[in-house]
């Protein structure tokens, strides 16, 4: 139960509700705790509120990074 | 699926094995434990522990709410439920976990109590609505990520004057069940931990510098995801190797040090610390757990209800608690995946899927001989 997955905002409710597109599933969702959401944003979603944003320039940091690893192992172990 | 699909890659979780062989010392043992049941079964699923060096152990922790709540509380809940003027909401995992006289929330709805299952707090608010004439109890379980969904449906019943909406109120705390885990001394012997992401994403990693630093252990919040569970790895071999035991984040994407500040406002006004709650495999943790706050007394179930807490002993032959510390493998347990199975649990490791049981139940039993 305690599972939680990124989703991205695609339309804004009113009273700090969302529609969320959970990999083509539509869903309504709580943004009541987060901060300024705005459509187009990733969020993480946990028993139906949203409790915490995804930031793309550190996801993409993470990757790159992570990518930048592999690559050096494989050019060690041909 | 954006986020998730890229940190599940194949190649790189190779590339990215053979990274922490060539950076482990082959006279040093490496003991982390995953705090959290989601990094159990994403280790499990993904059969991580097969990639890693043999002198890198990855232990399983006590992060799992289901599987830490103790018998005594699922007690309270069946005895709510029973009350013809009640309805109990829950999250589903809670409903399976065996509680005292062979009994479960299932078996108390087969005997005719009105038990629900939600995916959210604001069902239990709708149901609450829906029926004024009975006593809708939404039984809360969780860590710091499941608090603050409790904390807005408690300002919810209040500001729309529902009388009959209160809660049951088991949320516990990461950075106390930590700390109780490492003062226990030689019971377990640890050398870093794989930290909570998800719960970080509201409480920030700023709460586990005091105990990184008292304990002298370091932690690396980590994401859910495997690429995000072998970096982390990495990242704790490299501060054991040089000596340092300082908080660092992987999950970096979407933990801060301070976390999810208008989150934690909503919990610190509607909960308040009690001095002790009792773990399934910890016993007593002081200041581990939230009660409703003063201010919202009328919303509090246990005061409505006058439910008084006991004590009552894990079934003999269930080793959940020492699995729970870290001490023991759901593989050392007699009746693992024999009478006690996802079917027909007999102990909570067994029912969430991800208790250390469930997660070996599924993925790791077919490999016996790896280490779990």
């Amino acid at each position: 139960m305690c599972l939680a997955m990124p989703v991205r905002i695609s339309q804004l409710l009113p009273d700090d509700m969302a529609v969320v597109d959970m990999d083509g599933v539509s869903r309504e969702v709580s943004v009541a705790l987060i901060d300024t959401p705005q459509e187009g944003d990733y969020v993480i979603l946990h028993v139906g509120y949203a409790i915490g944003k995804l930031d793309a320039e550190e996801a993409a940091r993470t990757l790159a990074l992570m990518d930048q690893l592999a690559a050096s192992q494989s050019e060690a172990t041909p | 699926m954006k986020y998730v699909d890229e940190f599940r890659r194949g190649d790189i979780a190779r590339g990215m094995a053979a990274h922490i062989h060539t950076l482990v010392q082959p006279d040093r043992q490496y003991r982390l434990m995953e705090f959290c049941g989601g990094h159990t079964h994403a280790i499990a699923r993904y059969g991580l522990t097969g990639l890693l060096p043999d002198n890198i152990r990855l232990i399983h922790g006590p992060g799992c709410p289901v599987c830490v709540l103790p018998i005594g509380r699922v007690d309270s809940a069946i005895e709510l439920a029973l009350r013809p003027d009640v309805i109990l909401c829950s999250y589903g995992d809670t409903l399976r976990v065996p509680a005292s006289n062979k009994m479960s929330l299932y078996q108390a709805r087969a005997k005719g109590a009105d038990v629900r299952m939600v995916y959210s707090t604001s069902d239990a608010l709708q149901i609450a609505r829906d029926n004024p004439h009975k006593q809708v109890v939404f039984f809360a379980i969780g860590f710091e990520t499941t608090t603050p969904p409790t904390a807005l449906a408690l300002i919810q019943a209040r500001q729309e004057k529902l009388a009959n909406f209160s809660v049951f109120c088991n949320h516990v705390l990461t950075p106390p069940a930590m700390r109780h885990l490492l003062a226990a001394g030689d019971a377990v012997q640890l050398d870093g931990f794989i930290g909570p992401s998800h719960v970080s994403t509201v409480i920030g990693s700023a709460p586990y510098a005091a105990v990184a630093a008292e304990f002298a252990k370091p932690v690396v919040i980590a994401g859910f995801e495997p690429l995000d569970v072998l970096q982390s790895v990495a990242m704790l071999v490299e501060q054991i190797n040089a000596g340092r035991t300082e908080v660092e984040t992987q999950f970096t994407r979407a933990v801060t040090a301070q976390g999810n500040a208008k989150a934690r406002s909503l919990v610190a006004q509607t909960m308040t610390l009690r001095d002790s709650f009792e773990w399934r495999g910890l016993g007593q943790v002081p200041h581990s757990a939230l009660a409703i706050h003063p201010d919202f007394a009328e919303f509090d179930a246990e005061l409505r209800f006058a439910l008084a807490y006991r004590h009552v002993p894990d079934h003999k032959a269930c080793e959940c608690g020492a699995i729970l510390r870290g001490q023991k493998r759901p593989q050392d347990c007699k009746v693992f995946a024999i009478v006690c199975n996802p079917d027909n649990p007999l102990g909570s490791c067994m029912v969430s899927s991800e208790g250390a049981c469930a997660a070996h139940y599924h993925y790791g039993r077919f490999v016996e001989g790896q280490p779990a």
